[in-house]
């Protein structure tokens, strides 16, 4: 009796380690939800939010003529909130020509080069952020899209990132954002951990930044070595990430504590 | 390139009370930093705002490095008449920001 005892305790030890794994489509929700009321309305109001002083630069980028094509954003995708409504919301997104996945940043990127003969902008630049922050503000409010077929690798790869442990920690994204979300961290509620608002003025930081940073925060946490600026490991995890927050609304520029 | 946004009432009834509010981007380093080679950052900051109504002054406020980047100024003053609210931001290295919202009061 007290040998059944000691098994089901094991049993129920072992199912509670194992945790309770990905949240159910209608259990998720932004980190927006967990934020103060003074903080929702300085990402609700557009005079209040520091991330549109981003997109009031990414508007001056995006017209104005670069490299040696000399040839503005505008020039082919004219006004951003016309051509590039719903253009975040599906990235990072499959390129047929690289056969890779692309985020938003590799984006512009490829676009500068390729189009406008122009040299890339930094990762974590603040022209590149602005012009990221510029595009996703076209989004907003919009569902996040992740149903191109040809991603899946990439959302495979991202899924075993996340679920992987990792650093001198031996955590796994999904110990936190998976099973334990809601809880407290030292004083801070786990968020689920979705990608609704990049690039995002983190008040932390006092700036605005991109998801890949945040990641390197996290991992810097968990005493892993972060992977570079748009590494593959990067992509993939964001490509999941944005795979496993389809459907939510797109809330960019957002802020953060 | 200074980017400012600001939130003021377009129009407002006479002696009512408005809120303006103000958002600049501005690095505010402290002074207190040390990049990688362990330099100093030296001090770049707004030390002062201030906020005029058709050339009085209502509104001033002094500014310290342990105010966050990209301040945010928000305050009240009563609508006594139309006219030009001018905002001036200046500080360190002879930074110097205005801007001008117009206001009818009826």
């Amino acid at each position: 009796m007290l040998r059944l005892a000691a098994l089901t305790a094991a049993a129920f030890v072992a199912a509670a380690l194992a945790g309770s794994g990905e949240i159910p489509l209608s259990e998720r929700r932004s980190s927006y939800a967990h934020m103060s009321p003074e903080t929702k309305a300085m990402q609700d109001g557009d005079t209040d939010n520091p991330g549109m002083l981003w997109v009031l630069d990414g508007e001056v980028l995006w017209r104005a003529k670069a490299g040696k094509a000399a040839v503005a954003c505008a020039g082919c995708h004219s006004d951003a909130d016309k051509g590039m409504k719903g253009v975040a919301a599906r990235y990072p997104a499959y390129d047929p020509k690289r056969r890779t996945a692309v985020d938003l940043a590799g984006r512009i990127n490829i676009c500068r080069v390729e189009r406008q003969q122009a040299p890339e902008l930094a990762r974590e630049s603040k022209e590149l952020l602005a012009l990221a922050t510029l595009i996703a503000r076209q989004s907003r409010g919009l569902p996040i899209k992740s149903d191109d077929e040809r991603l899946k690798p990439f959302i495979d790869a991202g899924r075993t990132i996340f679920n992987g442990r990792q650093g001198q920690l031996d955590l796994a994204c999904a110990q936190c954002h998976d099973d334990n979300w809601g809880q407290k961290l030292a004083g801070i509620t786990l968020p689920q951990g979705h990608p609704t608002g990049y690039p995002l003025y983190r008040l932390e930081w006092q700036t605005l930044g991109s998801l890949q940073r945040r990641l390197r925060n996290c991992m810097i946490g968990m005493r892993a070595e972060p992977h570079a600026y748009g590494s593959p490991e990067f992509i993939a995890l964001e490509t999941f990430l944005m795979w496993r927050a389809r459907g939510m609304a797109m809330e960019s520029p957002a802020v953060r504590p | 390139m200074a980017r400012v946004l600001i939130n003021a009432p377009a129009k407002a009834r006479r002696g009512s009370v408005i809120e303006i509010k103000t958002l600049i981007s501005h690095v505010m380093e402290t002074g207190f930093r040390v990049t990688n080679m362990g330099q100093s950052v030296a001090r770049d900051i707004i030390t002062v705002f201030t906020a005029t109504y058709n050339g009085e002054e209502i509104f001033r406020a002094q500014l310290f490095p342990a105010i966050a980047a990209n301040p945010f100024i928000t305050f009240h003053t009563v609508a006594t008449e139309s006219g030009v609210i001018e905002l001036k931001w200046t500080g360190d290295n002879g930074y110097s920001a205005t801007e001008q919202v117009r206001i009818t009061v009826e």
